[in-house]
C-alpha cells in the first residue's frame, strides 16, 4: 500500500471495532474480505439489462475497485477515470494487479471462482456491476483483447470477424455483412492484408495478424470501450507497430484501456496513464495516475519516477 | 568438398552425393537407457498378450469355418445337436442391443458432460465425477440384476406406450395387439430395449468421462475470448467447447459402443433367448454373441467349443475395428492432437 495511503486511513477502518484497539496498520494486515466492513459484492449474473442509450465510446469510471482471490487481497480501493476517446495506458511492474483491474473492468474477473470485488464501475455512468445488469450486455459494450491472441482457429476469418454479432445473436443482411467485415478489418489495419484469403481459417495467420483480427472481431460488435491485456506482449516489432498504430485510429470511436510492459508503448500510445504497484505483500494499487506526458516527464512520486526511467528494483 | 565459404557456385554445382546422415546416438544416461527398456517390455507384452488372443481365437475357429463355411455367418439357428449354426441372429441381436444402449446413453452422456464441465461450481462437478466414477465401478450383475428386478416391471410399460403410439415405425413394432383391453405384458418383457437400458448405464460412465475430459481441455484463451465478446455460456459451448470436443464426442461413444457390444452378463440376466433375424427391440426374445457363448459354454462338447470361439473371434474383431476408429477419430481431432 502507498504511503499516503498508511497516512490517511479509508474511512471503514474507523468504523471497525478493531482499529479502535490496534494500530492501522496491524488491522490492514489482518483484513480478509469477511472481516472488513468493505461490502463484497453479490455478483447478480441473471438479471435483465436496462437498455440505455450507448453510442460511440463511453467514459470508464472506477471507483474505489477492490479485487480478491480467495482471501488474497489483489487490488485495494483503485479509483480511476478513463475518458472517452482517450487512450489510457496502465503500467506496472508483473503482480502489480492492472491485469485483475482490467479484467474487473468488463466483468471477467468473476470468471475465476473465489473471485470476489469490491466498489463501482461506472460505464456512462451505470454502474456495470449493479443488480439488474446484465453480463453479456456489459460485455459486448467493454469489448476485451487478450495477451495471447485467440482467433477460433477452425472458423473462416470471416466468420472470426462476425463470431460476436452471432454469439449475441444479431443478425445481419448478407450485404451487410460484407460491409461490416471490411470496415472492421480495415480500423484494426488487416483488410488489406486477407481481403483475398477471408475464407481461410484464423489460425492459419500470423501471430500480429492474428491479433490484429482478434481486434476487429471486437469491433466488429461496436463496443464503446476497447480492454487490451498486454497486446503485444507476444508479437514482433513491425506487428506491434501496425496495432499501435491501429490502436491511435480507433480511439476516434471507441475509448482504449491497455495494460503494457512496454513504456515506450505506454509513451507513444496513451494520453492519460496510471502507474500500478505492489509493494511486499500488500494488494496492488494506483501510485499515480495522469496525463502521460506529466507521467513521464514530471512524475510527482519518486516510485513512478524510478520506474518509468527504468530504474525499479 | 567445397567448403562452405566458397558457396556461391555450389548453387550450380550438382547434389554431393559422398554424405550421409550420420547415426547419432541418443546419449541416454543410465537411468533412462533402464526405464526405456523396462517400459519397452512392458508395451511389448500387452501387444503380445492381445496378439495370442487373437491368435488362439482364430486358431480355435479353423475347424468350423472350415465345416460350416459361409454358411457360419448365414445361418440363425444355433443347433449343434442337428449340425445347424450360425451367428447371423445373434450379431443382429447384439448390434440391437448396442443400439439401443448407444440411443440411450450418448444424449444423457453428453448433457451430463456439458453439465458437469461447464456449468457445475467446483464442488457440485467433484461429486458428480466421483458418481460417474462410480457408476462405473458397479459390477455388471448388479446392473443385470437391477434391469431385471426394478427396470424390467416399468420398462414393459415404456416399450408398451412406445409400441401404441410409434408402432408404425418397423423398429417399434411388437407382434401383439396393443390395444387389447388386457395387452400381452410378456410380449414385451426380456427385450432387447430392455436389456440395452441395462447396457446404457454401463456404458454411459466411459462415454461421460472421455466427453467431460475432452471438454476440460477446450483452450481458455478461445473461451474467454467468447465470453469476452457478450457470449452466453451456451453460446460459448456451442461455438468453442463442442467443435473442439467433437473428436472426443464421437470417440467416447465409439468405445462405448465396443463396450456394449461385449456386454455379457447383464444381458443374459435379462433376454430370454431366440434365434431369429429380427428388428423389433421391443419385443420378447433377443440374443447377443458374448450370451450365447455365456449360456452355452458349460455344456458345450469340443466341436460347440469350436463354434462357440468362432462366434467370439468375430466379436473380437468387429471391437477391434471399433475401437481402433474410435483411437483414429480420437487423435485425428484437434483435441487428441494437442497432447
Amino acid at each position: 500500500m502507498t504511503e499516503a495511503g498508511l497516512v490517511s486511513p479509508p474511512s471503514f477502518e474507523i468504523t471497525s471495532p478493531l482499529s479502535r484497539m490496534a494500530p492501522t496498520t496491524t488491522v490492514r494486515a489482518l483484513q480478509v474480505p469477511q472481516s472488513s466492513s468493505i461490502s463484497v459484492r453479490e455478483i447478480d449474473r441473471e438479471a435483465p439489462y436496462d437498455r440505455a442509450a450507448h453510442h460511440g465510446a463511453g467514459q470508464l469510471e472506477a471507483r474505489d475497485v477492490s479485487a480478491w482471490f480467495g482471501s488474497n487481497k489483489v487490488l485495494e480501493r483503485v479509483n480511476l477515470t478513463m475518458p472517452a476517446n482517450a487512450v489510457t495506458a496502465l503500467i506496472g511492474p508483473s503482480g502489480c494487479g492492472k491485469s485483475t483491474f482490467l479484467r474487473v473492468l468488463n466483468r471477467m474477473h468473476e470468471l475465476v471462482p473465489s473471485a470476489q470485488l469490491a466498489g463501482e464501475v461506472m460505464l456512462d455512468n451505470q454502474d456495470i456491476y449493479a443488480p439488474g445488469t446484465r453480463i453479456t450486455e456489459t460485455r459486448k459494450r467493454i469489448g476485451m483483447v487478450f495477451q495471447k491472441p485467440n482467433p477460433f482457429p477452425t472458423m473462416s476469418l470471416a466468420d472470426n470477424v462476425t463470431a460476436g454479432l452471432k454469439l449475441n445473436g444479431i443478425k445481419v443482411a448478407k450485404g451487410d455483412r460484407e460491409a461490416l467485415i471490411e470496415r472492421s478489418l480495415t480500423r484494426a489495419g488487416l483488410w488489406k492484408e486477407v481481403k483475398d484469403r477471408l475464407k481461410e481459417p484464423g489460425g492459419a495467420l500470423s501471430g500480429g495478424q492474428q491479433q490484429r483480427l482478434c481486434i476487429a472481431r471486437s469491433l466488429a460488435i461496436e463496443p464503446e470501450v476497447l480492454l487490451m491485456d498486454e497486446p503485444c506482449s507476444a508479437l514482433d516489432p513491425t506487428s506491434t507497430r501496425r496495432v499501435e498504430e491501429t490502436i491511435m485510429e480507433i480511439k476516434q470511436q471507441v475509448t482504449v484501456v491497455i495494460v503494457t510492459h512496454n513504456m515506450q508503448q505506454a509513451a507513444r500510445v496513451s494520453q492519460k496513464c496510471a502507474f500500478f504497484l505492489a509493494e511486499m505483500g500488500t494488494p496492488g494499487g494506483i501510485v499515480e495516475a495522469g496525463d502521460t506526458a506529466q507521467i513521464f516527464n514530471d512524475p510527482r512520486d519518486p516510485r513512478t519516477n524510478d520506474y518509468v526511467n527504468g530504474r525499479f528494483g | 568438398m567445397a567448403t562452405v565459404t566458397e558457396s556461391a557456385p555450389a548453387a550450380a554445382a550438382p547434389p554431393d552425393t559422398t554424405d550421409v546422415p550420420r547415426g547419432i546416438d541418443p546419449g541416454l544416461a543410465r537411468e533412462d537407457k533402464v526405464f526405456f527398456v523396462a517400459a519397452r517390455t512392458v508395451g511389448i507384452v500387452v501387444l503380445a498378450i492381445m496378439g495370442s488372443i487373437g491368435v488362439f481365437l482364430g486358431y480355435q475357429s479353423i475347424p468350423t469355418l472350415s465345416r460350416y463355411g459361409a454358411s457360419f455367418f448365414t445361418e440363425s439357428q444355433w443347433q449343434p445337436e442337428n449340425d445347424v449354426l450360425g451367428i447371423s441372429a445373434v450379431l443382429v441381436g447384439t448390434f440391437t442391443v448396442a443400439l439401443v444402449a448407444l440411443v440411450i446413453a450418448f444424449p444423457l452422456a453428453l448433457t451430463s458432460a456439458i453439465y458437469i464441465s461447464e456449468y457445475a461450481t467446483s464442488r457440485v462437478k467433484r461429486l458428480l465425477v466421483s458418481v460417474i466414477d462410480l457408476m462405473a465401478a458397479v459390477p455388471s450383475i448388479i446392473w443385470g440384476l437391477w434391469g431385471f428386478f426394478l427396470l424390467q416391471p416399468k420398462a414393459i410399460h415404456a416399450a408398451h406406450w412406445l409400441h401404441t403410439h410409434v408402432g408404425w415405425l418397423p423398429f417399434f413394432n411388437v407382434d401383439t395387439d396393443p390395444d387389447s383391453a388386457s395387452w400381452a405384458q410378456s410380449r414385451y418383457a426380456a427385450s432387447a430395449f430392455i436389456a440395452g437400458i441395462a447396457v446404457s448405464m454401463m456404458v454411459l460412465p466411459m462415454a461421460a468421462a472421455v466427453m467431460i475430459h475432452v471438454f476440460g481441455q477446450a483452450p481458455i484463451g478461445e473461451r474467454e475470448a467468447a465470453l469476452g465478446l457478450g457470449s452466453t455460456r451456451w453460446g460459448m459451448v456451442r461455438t468453442v467447447v463442442l467443435p473442439f470436443g467433437r473428436g472426443g464426442i464421437i470417440g467416447g461413444s465409439m468405445l462405448s459402443l465396443g463396450r456394449a457390444l461385449g456386454e455379457t452378463i447383464a444381458v443374459v440376466l435379462i433376454i430370454s433367448p431366440a434365434f431369429d433375424i429380427k428388428f423389433r427391440p421391443l419385443e420378447v426374445g433377443t440374443n447377443t454373441v458374448a450370451a450365447l457363448i455365456a449360456g452355452r459354454f458349460g455344456e458345450a462338447t469340443s466341436s460347440q467349443l469350436s463354434a462357440l470361439l468362432t462366434a467370439g473371434f468375430v466379436l473380437f474383431i468387429i471391437t477391434l475395428i471399433i475401437n481402433t476408429l474410435a483411437a483414429m477419430i480420437v487423435a485425428r481431432s484437434r483435441s487428441g492432437a494437442q497432447e
